[in-house]
């Protein structure tokens, strides 16, 4: 059955329609009628997800003027420029629901939509671009890679390109690290530091417990979300253990222990009070993200501006040219 | 997924990786033997020039990261910057090869103090707002593309090859500085103001790009450079044909001062370079011994 047939059957019909599309794992598509709570659940994932890319270049820009050798300068700026890319990608996706990449950022800047918490913690020292990409990357494929089979189509298409270029980031970062631990103390030390203030903040990056993320189970239902965010923190420990035995470092966590029994890693719990306060705006970072952002915005209004100008001027001088 | 493991630590190169960043040595495989009656120091001393114009102002350009006022623009300015630093990284290597030092790209570019640093004082001026940022890529993008189309017939393979390359890339530079500048010049009457301010902040550092050195010199009467001053030409054709659609007159700032008779050419800055230069090497310098 079309969307113009279903039509004809009135609101029952479609929600019966929507359900099918659901249950048989098929994908919803942009000119497909979905009901408003999925609909605006998902333009409020992905706006985030979009936020987080872009609010995420922040930490990693801040170390390209200063990056120790010309090929990790160029693997960072090309990194850096991926994250770019994935926000275009998923705004694009946001602008298939029917919304306004302008009004995204304007929420942004304005603290009505959310970005990553990660991202509101500072990068110290060189080793922190390499551990971004080991946890941090490393933390978005375990979450994204199911989402290559969200029920929404765009989102899904966007996931799996994301997805890819994560996969080349996670990787350089790792290799960064290996060579940085096969280098001097200091340089052991560094990766270690980094290791130590980026840990708890990765596991953060899966969200509450899933005792208090009550849309969870909705998200479920209508495959926008395939896992809990426990199932998905269980995954990234156990998969990140034997990465860092192998890179020699110590993972913060004295409760991190494998349990036959379960066939899992054991681990403590995150300190979910500062993830609270870094979520409701009182993060080392949050401030100067933000405000890095408004700037943007606003100090490039005038560009903008010239740009719309001009295609004006264009189209009329095109217009005269026709008459 | 499961396999994430062991994806990481696999260490053969793979063809997906970013451009330009999955190489250790950009000139690795290439014939690195000096031509037959060109002299190894100066053509050292000659890629460094070319090598240092592209690192500063690359460097210049990645000072935009996350500032930019579209992500279109973040894109495409990231890209110009890496670019250059693809130009760099072969340019300073093949500097290296050439005068018989063995320095390889990062011992150039993070263990060199200022006064031997080439490149011209263009590259160093601080970036400032779009509008000079965008002049100036015009006017840099403009010379070097002149000057590259004629590298290509160097007598010296390695600077010929990485010539050729960087042609197609200096020519997407040159165009999206020029459709900018028109945008600009013929957009609002703010934006026309400040288009003009970035040619005018930029034009007095034009006419040291057209003065050949001592080094350049030799390099021409040995086939394997080019005479900067044989560039204006062509350089003042294609900045006409941008400037009259964007309404924009040339401007007649005076040309900026050296010292002594000396510029970038000669080591010879701007206040601007110590600053760059000592955030760009602090890190590198602080772990001589380290690996990255
Ligand atoms: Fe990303
Ligand atoms: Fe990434």
């Amino acid at each position: 059955m079309t969307a113009t047939e279903a039509v004809a059957g009135g609101e029952d019909e479609l929600q019966r329609h929507f359900d099918a599309t659901i249950d048989h794992d098929q994908r919803v598509e942009p000119r497909d009628w979905m009901p408003d709570g999925y609909r605006g659940t998902l333009v409020r994932q992905i706006a985030q997800h979009a936020h987080s890319e872009i609010i995420g270049m922040q930490p990693e820009a801040n170390w390209i003027t200063r990056a120790p050798s010309l090929r990790r300068k160029a693997i960072l700026l090309a990194k850096v420029q991926d994250e770019a890319g994935h926000g275009l990608y998923l705004y694009s996706a946001t602008e298939t629901l029917g919304v306004d990449r302008t009004d995204l950022t304007d929420k942004l800047v304005e603290g009505r939509q959310k970005y990553s918490s990660i991202f509101n913690y500072p990068t110290l020292n060189f080793a922190d671009i390499g551990v971004i990409g080991w946890l941090v990357d490393g933390a978005a494929i375990v979450n994204q890679v199911p989402l290559c089979r969200c029920s929404y189509g765009p989102y899904a298409r966007a996931m799996i390109r994301v997805c890819k270029e994560e996969s080349f980031h996670q990787r350089q970062g790792y290799e960064l690290l290996l060579t940085m631990m096969s280098g001097t103390d200091e340089q052991r030390r560094m990766v270690q530091d980094a290791t130590d203030r980026w840990w708890w903040p990765s596991l953060m990056m899966f969200g509450p417990p899933d005792g208090d993320s009550p849309n969870t189970r909705q998200s479920m239902a209508w495959g926008i979300k395939r896992h809990t965010n426990d199932e998905l923190r269980q995954k990234f420990v156990d998969m990140t253990v034997p990465q860092a035995e192998t890179l020699g470092v110590t993972l913060p966590d004295p409760g991190l222990a494998w349990n036959s029994e379960r066939g899992h890693h054991d681990f403590g719990e995150p300190d979910w009070d500062e993830f609270k306060r870094v979520l409701h705006g009182n993060g080392p970072c949050n401030a100067q993200r933000v405000e890095r952002r408004r700037a943007a915005r606003e100090d490039g209004q005038w560009v903008r501006d010239a740009a719309a100008a001009y295609a004006a001027k264009q189209a009329d001088r095109e217009r005269g040219a026709a008459v | 997924m499961d396999n994430a493991y062991e994806a990481l630590v696999e260490s053969e190169g793979d063809t997906r990786w970013a451009f330009g960043t999955g190489f250790d040595d950009p000139l690795a495989g290439v014939d690195a033997t000096v031509p037959a009656g060109v002299d190894g120091p100066d053509l050292g001393a000659y890629c460094l020039m070319l090598g240092d114009d592209a690192l500063i102002l690359s460097h210049r350009l990645s000072e935009w990261c996350t500032r930019a006022h579209e992500l279109e623009d973040e894109v495409a300015l990231a890209n110009i910057s890496l670019d250059l630093l693809g130009q760099t990284r072969m340019l300073l290597a093949r500097a290296g090869q050439a005068d018989g030092s063995g320095r390889d790209e990062d011992r150039l570019a993070y263990f060199r103090d200022e006064e031997h640093f080439r490149n011209v004082r263009l590259c160093e001026l601080p970036g400032g707002d779009f509008g000079r940022t965008i002049a100036r890529l015009l006017v840099f993008a403009s010379w070097r593309l002149a000057a590259f189309n004629r590298l290509g017939e160097s007598r010296d393979p390695v600077l010929a090859a990485i010539a050729a390359k960087a042609v197609k890339e200096l020519t997407y530079h040159r165009d999206y500085a020029a459709r900018w500048l028109v945008r600009l010049g013929d957009g609002t009457d703010h934006s026309h103001q400040r288009a003009r301010e970035g040619l005018e902040a930029v034009w007095p550092l034009v006419d040291e790009l057209f003065e050949p050195h001592d080094v350049e010199r030799r390099m021409v009467g040995a086939g394997v450079g080019v005479d900067p001053a044989s560039l204006r030409e062509e350089f003042d054709a294609v900045l006409g044909q941008v400037l009259e659609p964007a309404g924009l007159a040339t401007p007649e700032t005076p040309a900026m001062g050296r010292v002594g008779g000396r510029a970038g050419r000669d080591g010879v800055h701007t206040e601007h370079l110590g600053y760059l230069l000592a955030e760009m090497q602090g890190l590198a310098r602080a772990h001589p011994e380290a690996t990255w």
